[in-house]
Parts: C-alpha cells; structure tokens; sequence
C-alpha cells in the first residue's frame, strides 16, 4: 500500500504526519510505504497511492485524485490517525 | 528520546504578546533570527506560505508550526519556541486558538528529521504540553524540555 502525506512545503508537518502514520500502521500491523511530499509534487504522487493524508486546508488543493483523501485535524493524535486509517482500510 | 530540544532551541520566548498570527509567527523568526538560524527573509515566506495555503500549519489544537521551503535564507537548521500570553486565531478549522508557536526552519529534505521526532513526542504527551504551557521563563522551559529527554 502506498500512502503519502502532503503539507505546503514537504519538510514540516507532512514529515510529522508520514511519522505518526507510520506508527499507527506498525501497531496496527499493516506494511504500506509513507511519502511526504509538498503540495506541488503531492498532486503526481496521489495518482498512484492508495491514501493521501493531509489537513482540511490543503485538500481541495490537492484536487481530483484516485487515491483516498483523508483529512487528519490533529497531527498528534494517534488516536484519531489510528481511526481513520483503520476506516479507509477496511 | 534520545534528542533534547532544550539544546535544539536557538530561542525560547514565553508569555509573548502577539496581535494576530502574523505578529506570532514574526516572533517565532524573530527567535531563529536572534539564534543566528534564518536572516528575516525566512520569516516573511514562513508568512507567505500561510497566505498561499492558508492555515494548515496549525498541526494540533493550539499549535502552529511555522515554517517555509530550504531556502538562502537559512542559513542552518533551527527551532524556536513561542508560547502566547493570549492565543492567537490562525482561522484553523478546528484547531484554533494558537498558544505556542513553533518555527522551524531546515536546510533541507532529511536533516532535521530527529528534531522533529522529538517535537512531535513532546507535544504528543499531554502532561508534558500542560507543564510546557504553564512554564514562564526560558529556563523553566528549558528545565521541562530536559528532562523529558532524559526518560
């Protein structure tokens, strides 16, 4: 599974994001490949991943794509990224 | 964790008044400015980078980390710490008001990659963040941050 993470600049909170969803997906036992990526390059990586992981306000951004869009609110809740992961993998 | 932010933070501002996110995230490239971090050039595009993107950088309810790209006007990796006298609206979704600010600024993709690991295990523990929050001088902050790093 692919799954990438997209902020504006790709070396702040995509970074914190791929690192709380890779924890998530150990504990939950599911092998996938986490990409950060700014929003420029996010639009081309979204055409073959499985997820996309961003914020409320960079989804529109992002546009059409094949890929999930999921929309994490707190980047350090587990909790939350553990849910909503779980939900759009099932 | 391994990393101690105490050591990482080039500066350390509590109680600080900001009138909008704006003035807060100026007083966060103030901080890296002072720490020899950024020349003001960076805090204008952490800026630009809102406006461009709106406010996504308000990564957890009360806290903004502010950034921009690698760019000339870093001239090394940084952090600095800003925690608001009287939060701030970013106009977040749902993680409004801002009371600490973060600005991070990285001279590129990978190299500050463990800083960050040890913010977000910071700011992921609760009890931490409450005494973080509470803290009112530099030193206490420092103090809190070190000890975190020695569990």
């Amino acid at each position: 599974m692919k799954i990438v993470a997209v902020c504006g600049m790709g070396i702040g909170t995509s970074v914190l994001l791929k690192m709380n969803a890779e924890k998530v997906l150990t504990a939950l036992g599911i092998d996938a490949d986490v990409e950060a990526a700014d929003i420029g390059v996010a639009r081309g990586a979204a055409q073959t991943a499985d997820i996309v992981l961003t914020s409320d306000e960079l989804a529109p951004e992002i546009g059409a794509v094949p890929a999930r869009v999921i929309i994490i609110d707190n980047f350090f809740d587990l909790d939350e990224i553990t849910n909503k992961l779980t939900e759009a993998i099932q | 964790m391994a990393l101690n932010l105490a050591e990482e933070l080039s500066s350390i501002t509590t109680r600080a008044t900001a009138a909008d996110w704006r003035a807060a995230v100026r007083l966060a490239g103030d901080g890296l400015v002072a720490g020899g971090v950024t020349t003001d050039a960076y805090t204008d595009e952490m800026i630009a980078a809102v406006e461009a993107h709106g406010p996504y950088i308000v990564i957890a309810p009360g806290i903004a980390l502010a950034h921009a790209r690698p760019a000339e006007s870093v001239l090394k990796g940084g952090l600095s710490w800003v925690s608001l006298e009287t939060p701030v609206e970013f106009g977040h979704s749902s993680n409004d008001p801002v009371s600490l600010v973060i600005g991070l600024a990285a001279i590129d993709h990978t190299a500050h990659i463990e800083v960050l690991k040890a913010v977000a295990g910071v700011l992921s523990d609760k009890e931490a963040r409450a005494k973080l929050e509470a803290a009112t001088s530099d030193d206490e902050v420092r103090a809190i941050l070190s000890s975190l790093a020695v569990k």
